[in-house]
């Protein structure tokens, strides 16, 4: 078919043909449009995930996706966020959390199968600077000194939770002090709502300093951010838990996506990304 | 009538009544209108319902005496007097600045208008977080002109001025526009008489235009300030979430509402008390407005 714009007049043949395909085609839109709306859609699996996991669990999930015919769906987002969504009664087949706090929470409250929770990860603190380190920063005493801008996640969100247990280990150490603790957290000059935030802000150079994860140099983020290791008898290692959701209309398959979390390959995914990983028991 | 209208309907009937209704243009007319009546007001219903009740379920959802309780909490306090000290001294820099801009866009021509009016009204389309990654390529330590302003010691960044910059960035339209309408709306002739009768430019402005446009330029200026109040997105990214410093109340709804869900239910319902206020009077002064230009 020839196509012409401008001075071709269409016959009025040609013109009522149009005029049907377009009628066809609108039809056929409006369709798929319903059909996309409220079809039901093959199975698909809805993983609420905390925002610091977005590169492995995304990796894992298209393993999960070649190793069968479930889609998988993630909605990433602080834990805290993701909980309060789970509370007002968002749907979600598993939740993949950054500590046991948020998990605990809504197992109580009977919103988690109990029975499918596992921790499938460990993760240590970490402080990250700009790989160009305009305040200098080579150790944690580095963090006290007044001026520097250092992000952490709000208490409630496990970055923070976590951040603040290293900061009170810190304190009870005579080298440190209490003192340190306030002069470092007076140097907070934001409280960030995801730890991928943290980590983007740090990344561009606007903070000097973010507490973070070990994972958090992922290998997106390597040659922008560097990290700077908190020493083990300071450190804190983080439980990551996974659960499947009680209002679940897959079980059988959030339970195989766990399985895959779990499995070697699994596993080799978040050894990569930085995460501690679990030895299956 | 309305039983057989009905009994029709659903096909009971078919054949001879049913033609007898279609027929007789009086009846149809009455039929029809009536059901166009009814399915208007059903659209109506829905739709106003689909907003006030969101709205009522805050209040609803909210009880009373939690409310009170809550005012007392720090997060609260400190973030309804970050966001009213912000946005009162966003809404005074936008008037100084804005009102000669919309004067001049009001009353002259000049080459490259066209732009610099679409340039104004930017921001309002602009998606608040697309706002905030401009506004830290530009005013952010390593942007653009922060850049040089980190260099003489001027961080913007993370500071209560960040939430200033981003709150004047978005809500310098909603001001400048309604003001240059104002302006636009000023009679000619009122201005000409002034000058034929030997005042100065300067003084017509302040004397003639200034109180003619007023009302518009008050609700301009109100409409600047809970645009400012409101403002989320472009905060959260540049200026960022610090209790007292920068943590404005839609960041303390945000914050809260993943830890204590009653300080975030109370912020917001004091917004949107104070968005129910700035309707009341910007309608108020717009209708006082076009009645002063009307007399």
């Amino acid at each position: 078919m020839e196509i012409t714009y401008g001075s071709h007049k269409l016959l009025k043949g040609e013109s009522l043909f149009m005029i049907e395909k377009c009628k066809i085609l609108l039809i056929f839109v409006l369709f798929a449009a319903i059909s996309t709306a409220f079809g039901a859609d093959p199975e698909e699996l809805t993983v609420f995930c905390g925002a610091g996991l977005t590169g492995a669990l995304s990796e894992i999930g298209e393993i999960y996706e070649n190793s069968s015919n479930v889609s998988v769906k993630f909605n990433f987002d602080g834990v805290p966020a993701l909980r309060a969504q789970i509370e007002q009664g968002a749907y979600a087949d598993i939740l993949v959390s950054a500590n046991l706090k948020h998990m605990n929470a809504l197992m109580s409250e009977g919103f988690i199968d109990n029975s499918t929770v596992k921790v499938f990860a460990r993760n240590k603190v970490a402080i990250i600077v700009p790989n160009d380190n305009p305040a200098n920063i080579t150790g944690l005493k580095d963090l006290a000194v007044p001026g520097v801008k250092i992000l952490m996640g709000t208490k409630d969100l496990p970055a923070g939770d976590y951040a603040l247990m290293v900061l009170d280990k810190l304190a009870m150490d005579p080298e440190y002090g209490p003192g340190y603790k306030e002069a470092v957290l007076a140097n907070v000059v934001s409280q960030e709502t995801t730890v991928n935030r943290i980590v983007s802000k740090v990344a561009m150079g606007e903070a000097d300093a973010g507490f973070a994860f070990n994972s958090d140099v992922s290998p997106q983020m390597v040659g922008k951010v560097t990290r700077i290791l908190i020493p083990d008898r300071y450190n804190v290692e983080g439980d990551f838990p996974v659960g499947v959701l009680s209002q679940s209309k897959y079980p059988q398959e959030a339970r195989a996506f766990i399985e895959v979390l779990m499995s070697e390959k699994g596993q080799a995914v978040l050894d990569r990304y930085g995460f501690i990983p679990v030895a299956e028991k | 009538m309305i039983g057989e209208i009905i009994s029709n309907r659903f096909g009971t009937d078919a054949g001879g009544s049913c033609r007898v209704i279609i027929q007789s243009p009086r009846l149809r007319g009455s039929w029809r209108s009536k059901a166009l009546k009814a399915g208007l007001a059903l659209l109506m219903l829905l739709t106003m319902g689909f907003i006030a009740l969101p709205v009522a379920s805050l209040l609803l959802k909210n009880p009373l005496d939690t409310v009170v309780q809550t005012l007392h909490d720090p997060m609260v306090v400190d973030a309804l007097r970050l966001s009213l000290s912000t946005s009162a001294f966003t809404t005074v820099t936008v008037v100084l600045l804005g009102t000669p801009l919309a004067y001049i866009n009001a009353k002259f021509r000049y080459p490259g208008k066209e732009i610099a009016d679409s340039l104004i009204d930017l921001p309002v389309i602009m998606p608040p977080a697309v706002a905030g990654i401009a506004l830290l390529m530009a005013f952010g330590r390593m942007g653009i002109l922060g850049h040089y302003l980190d260099g003489l010691g001027i961080s913007i960044a993370f500071t209560t001025l960040a939430v200033i910059v981003a709150q004047i960035f978005v809500s310098s339209p909603f001001y400048i526009r309604q003001a240059r309408t104002s302006f636009e709306d000023v009679d000619i002739s009122m201005e000409n008489a002034a000058r034929t009768l030997g005042a100065s430019r300067i003084y017509t402005f302040f004397h003639v235009i200034l109180p003619i446009a007023f009302n518009g330029l008050v609700s301009g200026a109100i409409m600047a300030f809970a645009r400012s109040l409101g403002e989320f997105g472009a905060t959260i990214m540049f200026a960022g979430n610090f209790q007292r410093r920068t943590q404005t109340m839609p960041l303390a709804i945000y914050t809260a509402m993943q830890g204590d869900l009653d300080v975030a239910l109370c912020l917001a319902l004091i917004l949107v008390i104070i968005s129910f206020l700035v309707i009341v009077i910007v309608k108020t002064l717009t209708r006082r407005m076009y009645e002063n230009v009307r007399n």
